[in-house]
């Protein structure tokens, strides 16, 4: 974290040392000093204040919390921001440009693949990953791709769409 | 009235103003928002089913680390305030105090039991361990019909009694048709089934925040952030129970997550962060845990339904006796005891028979309070009726649709009253299934199943059929108060003009997912010839939004949709006036089209909805009379509900020897009236499908016999993924709904209603050659594998 | 939810590793893909006072051939396993949680982890992997069939690490593993690797492993030895599948009766074996 001040996490209810990790989140260099219990989400959450990566369960179920770990999808909230020193992340804050949508973005819009927009970022993180693996999936694979992620609204249908979107449209990029 | 004046926008797949943020990571979900001096809170709850508390020792707590305050139901028992539930469905209705934090006795699993409020979360929760309950287990109630039975132990001591109602209707006495008791002795074919519909887990995605910021000393006001479908009737409630003055609470539900009826309450947890934060005097924030919501928040369904149908041999209904068991669960929630009475006029579905009756006792157990969970009320409904017509097929041996065919109403016998007193307003049901019918390919699947049957295939073929309708759109507030509902059913908007000519829109209607903000936009846009990007819709904060009952009952559009059309109309006749002045002629000369006053005749001189605003803003040269405002205000209170209806199919394979089943294929046609946006509309269809299923196939609340709960996390309460569900071909029909100016039915809960029968149907259809007549829900491998085991040995 | 408080370590070297946890004794826990632990943790289930991190040792990360085997390092997680080609357990790594969770699982923390409906386990049994172990003491190495002890319980002591997992290359061999469960990131009911080699025409040899058919993972002996030497033929498999459920004491759980899991059992041994054959 930066700044000229910063509290630090008040006295520790447990005695043990706090760690200094230094992690890439969405290309910029993050350091921060943590308990060794704080998970991977929560640092991004609420010190980092990227928010956009979301906690929907205890027990590594729901995939709302998914962020790429040096470009392969893991589940946040299961892993230690400790292990994650040294590490490169990306968040659903790092995906579009400045002024432009990442294709992924465009297609969940273009096909209403999302309605309250809980599971959304995790989704669309988990889908990034297997475009880059699998840049012409089926949408039989990309169900299967996704199935570390609920969403309680959209039935998946326009989810699966919005990715076979966002696949299409990749591929026309590199191609030209 | 005519309701829209240019149809551009309405009927429209646009994309939604609400996705840029959501996709960008910029939102504001509860749980998300910091305010300054903020603490948070920890809540311990009970382990016990039903226990005495003795005594609570929050001493250590209070002491650890980072700790500003630990406290418990006594030491706030003047102040905390009460639960209130607003639908006491009969005059002696048992209803017992609900305490949000618990004093003497805990009745659920998961109650809450005593705070810690710190600095930090972490410290919080390490604190709550330090806290000493003193508790003597009571004896658990558990089985609905155990709990009725003479001796039963009581959740409820005060009570003497675990039942809570028994509500009844009857067609006879009603006078919407005749008595069954005498359609008894004619029935050739009499069908009696028990139904068990299973208690749900609502699971809504984003788990409930809430955050209070409490008043800076007297005459100060209070902020309460929540994760709330209903912030207006949250807002009220806490006034009515705590003492709070209305006008100094502030409620905001900011980027709220559906929802699904699970976030229709007024909360325990938002009593107690209330609390926490008056006793502290500094902004407290409670975000739950996974598990803590599968206890806390909660369930649906949970009801037993014995159901009798009476027929004719050629397969025509004559009457039909439903009774359930509904379970409430330790407390009553908002509407807990209401919901079986939402179902209760929808039993007879589609069809016209002429006898009815319906009883329901709602039942007290230590378990977490039931209350509305997507349809509520209807699902229950709609699978009884279409399960047991699919049994009346069998029964007189001719195809389930055919036996529909022969009793539903015909399109040209609308407006219809029905024996459960409803009226339907329109339908089109031959034409709806016709669709479906062609889509799904069902003659060629029953020719299909016919040679799988014939080869004896291990992989059995089943159509399943729900041809539903339901009421929604809730709403008429009479027919509410006929029912002792507490609050009203109206919804309100108001829309303002800038001085620029842009468009403010307030609604009383509280998304969370449903693109209130893009359809919202779609119509003020007809209605005042602006463009869709020049609205924006407001909502959720009962500072901009004084006046809403909220979003649920598939209400927003058929009710709140057309206040928001009332508004637009008084907006557009005020500016009717300033245009004739402008345009020097009378008010009567003017027409409106193309997004512009002229005077009739001669087209070349018009005033838009912006030169009216602008004149308005500098009021230089307004006609005598008339306020320099372009704003308004309208409640809409419809005079009847609204009746979606559809056909939905699906062709299931059942594996014999695993019980296995996997939907092949999945097809609704839906009727939801005139559409604004059909994209939102075929959303909300797939969700609700997937929920239907969900019930169908998947999920099911178990517990033990001590009365814990085993399902309770997303690792044994199995929600569906992708990869679970099928996909789903949907397509509509179009018959406008006559009760309101739009022609808008609700769609919001339609999918989950007729969902659930076309599955369970599907693999019953399957099966029935070996007499299988019934699979409980939800339909696991086992489960089905089990019914076909019975049957063969 | 969040953990209760822990220190932590992250050694890179297998006896630092191995040393930490001696003095831990049994405050201690490892932490490998932290799939299963954290999980725990967050739920408050376990408090250990320090975790043991095993990501900084890469050297237990990578599949390499030794003869006849392959040795797969602990740390390998189950995503580099589901590409790899090692018999069996690249089919079965591919089945196991879900996408992330597979970039993060480990081989050996799956196996030392122990759930009765873990996949990997079932297919370490059916292959007779050799699992090796690092302790204070030095090195051993135990049979997968005496690894598994019970329901998350395993031959390695407090102060021991599982470091490398041995397979045989099981050339000329055909597998498959079929699994049933709930949903698709769902632990299995019931699971079944088999393993078949032919010789003219007919089973020589053939190798069956259920899961969750009990509190570890099962050999199906009784298939096996009426498979052995019968032509490969839809009858014959299924009526040595019948015997399945022999010998076996699966769990009654929320998800599934010991009843079912023993009828799934026999359903899915057969149709394993015919799926490794190709019929």
């Amino acid at each position: 974290m930066s700044g000229l001040f910063e509290e630090i996490h008040e006295q520790p209810a447990a005695d043990v040392p706090t760690r200094r990790v230094s992690i890439t989140v969405n290309g910029d260099k993050r350091v921060a000093q943590v308990e060794p219990r704080l998970l991977l989400a929560h640092l991004l959450r609420q010190g980092l204040k990227l928010t956009g990566t979301h906690t929907g369960c205890d027990t590594t179920n729901c995939g709302a919390c998914t962020v790429l770990f040096d470009g392969k999808p893991i589940k946040s909230c299961t892993m230690l921001a400790v292990q994650a020193d040294g590490h490169e992340v990306t968040t659903v804050e790092g995906l579009a440009g400045a002024s432009e949508l990442h294709p992924i973005q465009e297609g969940f819009k273009d096909e209403h693949g999302l309605q309250c927009g809980f599971c959304t970022p995790g989704m669309m993180l988990a889908a990034k990953a297997l475009l880059e693996e699998n840049p012409d999936p089926t949408e039989d694979e990309v169900r299967w791709a996704l199935s570390g992620n609920l969403c309680r609204c959209t039935g998946y249908q326009n989810i699966v769409k919005s990715v076979m979107w966002a696949a299409k449209k990749m591929q026309a990029q590199s191609a030209s | 009235m005519t309701a829209v004046a240019e149809n551009t926008e309405v009927g429209r797949a646009r994309l939604r103003k609400e996705d840029a943020r959501l996709l960008t990571g910029r939102t504001r979900w509860t749980d998300n928002i910091a305010v300054p001096g903020m603490l948070h809170m920890a809540i311990l709850r009970s382990p016990h089913a039903h226990a005495r508390i003795n005594s609570v020792d929050v001493s250590a707590a209070a002491a650890a680390p980072n700790v500003v305050a630990a406290f418990c139901g006594k030491d706030v028992a003047e102040t905390q305030g009460v639960l209130a539930c607003a639908w006491p469905v009969t005059e002696d209705i048992v209803m017992p105090t609900y305490l949000p934090l618990a004093v003497t006795e805990v009745r659920h699993v998961g109650e809450p039991v005593a705070v810690v409020v710190a600095r930090d979360r972490a410290s919080a929760v390490d604190a709550l361990q330090l806290i000493e309950v003193d508790y003597d287990p009571l004896p658990v109630v558990l089985d609905i019909e155990a709990a009725l039975a003479e001796g039963s132990p009581l959740v409820h001591e005060d009570k003497g009694t675990n039942k809570c109602y028994t509500w009844v209707f009857d067609s006879a006495a009603a006078g919407s048709g005749g008595d069954v008791a005498g359609v008894v002795a004619d029935a050739e074919i009499t069908i009696k089934r028990r139904y068990v519909q299973q208690r749900l887990i609502p699971s809504f995605m984003e788990p409930r925040s809430v955050i209070v910021e409490p008043a800076a000393g007297e005459g100060g006001s209070w902020t309460v952030y929540s994760a709330t479908q209903i912030p207006h009737i949250l807002r009220f409630l806490l006034a009515a129970t705590t003492g709070t003055p209305e006008h100094k609470i502030r409620v905001i539900a900011p980027d709220v997550g559906g929802g699904f009826g699970g976030k229709l309450a007024v909360t325990p947890e938002e009593w107690i962060a209330f609390a926490a934060a008056n006793r502290v005097g500094r902004p407290v924030k409670y975000t739950e845990t996974r598990s803590e919501a599968m206890v806390s928040a909660h369930h649906g369904r949970d009801v037993i339904q014995d159901l009798t149908l009476y027929a004719k041999r050629d397969g025509t209904v004559t009457g039909l006796d439903v009774k359930l068991l509904a379970n409430m669960g330790a407390y009553l929630g908002i509407v807990t005891p209401g919901v079986p009475l939402l179902g209760a006029f929808m039993y007879n579905g589609i069809y016209k028979f002429p006898a009815y009756r319906f009883e329901c006792t709602g039942v007290f157990t230590t378990t977490t309070k039931t209350d509305a969970y997507r349809g509520a009320g209807r699902p229950e409904a709609t699978y009884a009726i279409e399960r047991i017509m699919d049994e009346l097929a069998a029964e007189v041996g001719i195809d389930p649709m055919e036996v529909r065919r022969r009793n539903w109403i015909r399109h040209e016998e609308f407006p219809f009253g029905t024996v459960a007193g409803l009226t339907y307003d329109s339908g089109n049901y031959e034409a709806a299934t016709d669709k479906a019918m062609q889509l799904l390919g069902y003659d060629e699947l029953r020719a299909e199943q016919a040679a799988r049957r014939e080869s004896n295939d291990p992989k059995q073929l089943g159509i399943g059929i729900s041809t539903y309708t339901e009421m929604c759109g809730l709403a008429p507030s009479r027919v509410l108060g006929a029912l002792r509902y507490g609050a009203g059913g109206w919804e309100s908007a108001s829309v303002r003009v800038l001085p620029t000519g842009k468009v403010e829109v307030v609604t009383g209607s509280s998304p969370h997912g449903q693109g209130h903000v893009t359809s919202w936009s779609q119509i003020v846009a007809d209605q005042l010839g602006v463009p869709f990007d020049d609205v924006e819709v407001l909502h959720g904060d009962t500072r901009t939004s004084h006046k809403g009952l909220d979003t649920y009952g598939s209400r927003s559009l058929a009710v709140g949709g057309i206040a928001l059309v009332m508004a637009s109309q008084k907006v557009r006749e005020k500016a009717r006036v300033i245009a004739a002045h402008m345009l020097e002629c009378s008010p009567d000369d003017v027409e409106f089209a193309d997004g512009a006053f002229r005077v009739k005749g001669s087209p070349e001189a018009s005033k838009t909805i912006a030169d009216c605003a602008l004149a308005v803003f500098a009021a230089h040269n307004l006609p005598d009379g008339v306020e320099p405002t372009l704003d308004s205000e309208a409640t809409f209170d419809p005079e009847g509900f609204s009746f979606p209806h559809g056909t939905h199919l699906c062709a299931i394979e059942v594996d014999t020897e695993t019980g296995e089943v996997a939907i092949r294929q999945y097809v609704c046609v839906d009727d939801v009236g005139r559409v604004v946006n059909p994209l939102i509309v075929e959303g909300q269809v797939h969700g609700g499908v997937a929920q239907g299923i969900a019930q169908a196939l998947y999920e099911e609340a178990v517990y033990d016999a001590e009365g814990n709960l085993l399902t309770s996390s997303f690792a044994d309460y199995t929600l569906p993924s992708s990869a679970d569900l099928p996909d789903i071909v949907s397509d509509r029909t179009e018959t406008p709904a006559t009760s309101n100016p739009l022609g808008v039915k609700g769609v919001g809960e339609a999918g989950t209603i007729a969902a659930t029968p076309a599955v369970v149907n599907a693999i019953v259809d399957a099966l029935r050659p070996f007499g299988v007549i019934d699979v409980q829900m939800p339909c696991t491998p086992e489960r089905v594998w089990r019914a076909l085991k019975e049957v063969i040995a | 939810m969040i953990p209760a408080a822990f220190d932590y370590i992250r050694p890179s070297t297998v006896e630092d590793a191995v040393n930490a946890l001696a003095d831990a004794g049994e405050e201690g826990k490892v932490l490998a893909g932290g799939q299963s632990l954290l999980p725990v943790l967050r739920l408050r289930l376990a408090a250990p006072a320090l975790l043991v991190d095993l990501g900084g040792l890469s050297q237990l990360r990578g599949i390499r051939e030794d003869g006849d085997m392959l040795v797969i390092g602990a740390m390998t997680t189950h995503a580099e396993l589901a590409a790899s080609s090692v018999p069996l357990l690249a089919q079965v790594a591919a089945t196991v949680g879900d996408r992330q969770v597979r970039h993060r699982g480990t081989l050996g923390g799956s196996l030392s982890h122990a759930d009765p409906a873990g996949d990997l386990p079932t297919a370490a049994v059916a292959l007779d992997a050799q699992m090796v172990l690092a302790g204070p003491h030095g090195r051993r190495t135990v049979a997968a069939s005496d690894f598994f002890v019970d329901l998350f319980t395993t031959a390695l002591a407090p102060d021991e690490l599982l470091i490398e997992v041995r397979v045989p290359k099981l050339q000329g061999w055909q597998t498959h593993y079929t699994k049933v469960g709930r949903t698709a990131q769902a632990w299995a009911t019931v699971a079944v690797a088999a393993a078949v080699r032919r010789e003219n025409g007919s089973i020589a040899q053939a190798r069956v492993a259920l899961t969750n058919m009990g509190p570890t993972p099962v050999r199906a002996s009784a298939v096996e030895q009426a498979l052995a030497g019968v032509a490969v033929d839809g009858d014959a498999i299924a009526a040595a599948a019948a015997h399945a459920a022999e010998g076996t004491a699966p769990a009654s759980d929320t998800t599934a009766s010991a009843e079912y899991r023993s009828h799934l059992a026999k359903v899915l041994t057969r149709r394993a074996l015919l799926a490794a054959v190709g019929r």
